[in-house]
């Protein structure tokens, strides 16, 4: 977007100048967040596919390579990167929810199972 | 935000969210920060859209429901007795192609989300009407893959693994499916001039609740079928 005047003044204390750099992303910038994305897939698929691949690095490098993929979509395809915190806070409220009640799950069987 | 005059004959239903801008001091294309280009903020007791506040509350009570059926399937993902197991089954060159096409339908979706902030109608209805024909090639490769795994002997109720893993991925589809309905609804209300309200902000609702299905898909992938049971 053009802005027509130098700067105004938002309640988020960001200068909408800044503001608009900040929030555009175009189609093309899209389309190159999406390859990113297919190439983090198919680095995912080589990984687990190619045998040299040592073990003891699969498991941390496709969690990482998950958790890229996962930050990139709601970061920028969900806009969340841009938009208010307080939508931010209601999904990592569920997200930490969720994480916490996977991490107490499996420590509690493994507990009471090993 | 800044001291914008509002159209007093503008709505203040909180459902329609639409104020044109009057002001001369508020550059024309002016971003509230919701991605309504142009628009004056919500005139809500936070400023934000309420409608776009419960989709991020539905959102995050959603990663609830998936947090624990993930958590399920991981628990009794090598509970499968002498039944057939993960490592018989996948095929991962298919699922990986599957996951392909819902990673660019969340580019579809964007691009459709984009051209509804420019009140591209045409493009908007092309869009949407791609990231559903991805969505149905999805689930058109899920059904296959359960059907494959039924026909190898991987029924619903023969193991732990196997209950978790088609409830956990039924889950899914069950959302995608949701989601393919969403969007043609969508495309067929645009289509007919019915959409009431914001249809940028109506189409970027339908498009956060089909990434975040993407998001999950993503987890999904990684952990279902990457990770070596």
């Amino acid at each position: 977007m053009t802005m027509s005047t130098d700067t105004a003044s938002t309640d988020t204390g960001h200068d909408v100048d800044s503001h608009d750099d900040e929030h555009t992303i175009s189609d093309k910038n899209y389309i190159f967040i999406a390859l990113f994305l297919a190439v983090l897939t198919a680095l995912e698929v080589a990984a687990t596919e190619v045998s040299s691949f040592p073990d003891a690095l699969l498991i941390p490098a496709l969690l990482v390579l998950m958790v890229i993929k996962f930050a990139m979509v709601i970061l920028y395809f969900m806009h969340l990167k841009f938009d208010s915190k307080l939508f931010s806070m209601m999904f990592y409220i569920g997200l930490i929810f969720a994480v916490t009640l996977y991490g107490v799950m499996l420590t509690t069987f493994h507990f009471f199972t090993g | 935000m800044s001291d914008a005059t509002i159209d007093p004959d503008a709505t203040t239903d909180d459902t329609t969210h639409v104020a044109p801008i009057h002001d001369d001091t508020i550059p024309a294309g002016y971003d509230d920060g919701n991605d309504h280009i142009g628009l004056a903020p919500h005139h809500t007791t936070t400023g934000l859209s309420n409608t776009k506040l419960a989709m991020w509350m539905f959102l995050g009570s959603e990663c609830l429901l998936f947090g624990g059926l993930i958590s399920t399937y991981m628990l009794y993902r090598n509970r499968q007795g002498d039944a057939i197991g993960p490592d018989q089954l996948w095929d991962i060159p298919f699922t990986s192609a599957t996951s392909f096409v819902l990673l660019m339908s969340s580019l579809t979706m964007v691009l459709s989300v984009t051209a509804a902030q420019r009140k591209d109608d045409r493009r908007t209805r092309l869009w949407l009407t791609v990231t559903a024909l991805l969505g149905g090639l999805f689930l058109s490769g899920q059904v296959y893959e359960f059907t494959v795994f039924y026909r190898e002997g991987l029924g619903y109720t023969t193991s732990l693994f196997a209950s978790s893993f088609y409830t956990l991925t039924g889950f899914h589809g069950v959302h995608v499916a949701v989601g393919i309905i969403m969007l043609l609804s969508l495309v067929a209300m645009l289509a007919k001039n019915r959409l009431i309200g914001d249809k940028a902000e109506t189409v970027e609702m339908i498009g956060l609740y089909w990434h975040f299905v993407d998001v999950v898909w993503i987890v999904i992938f990684t952990l279902v079928y990457l990770i070596p049971a």
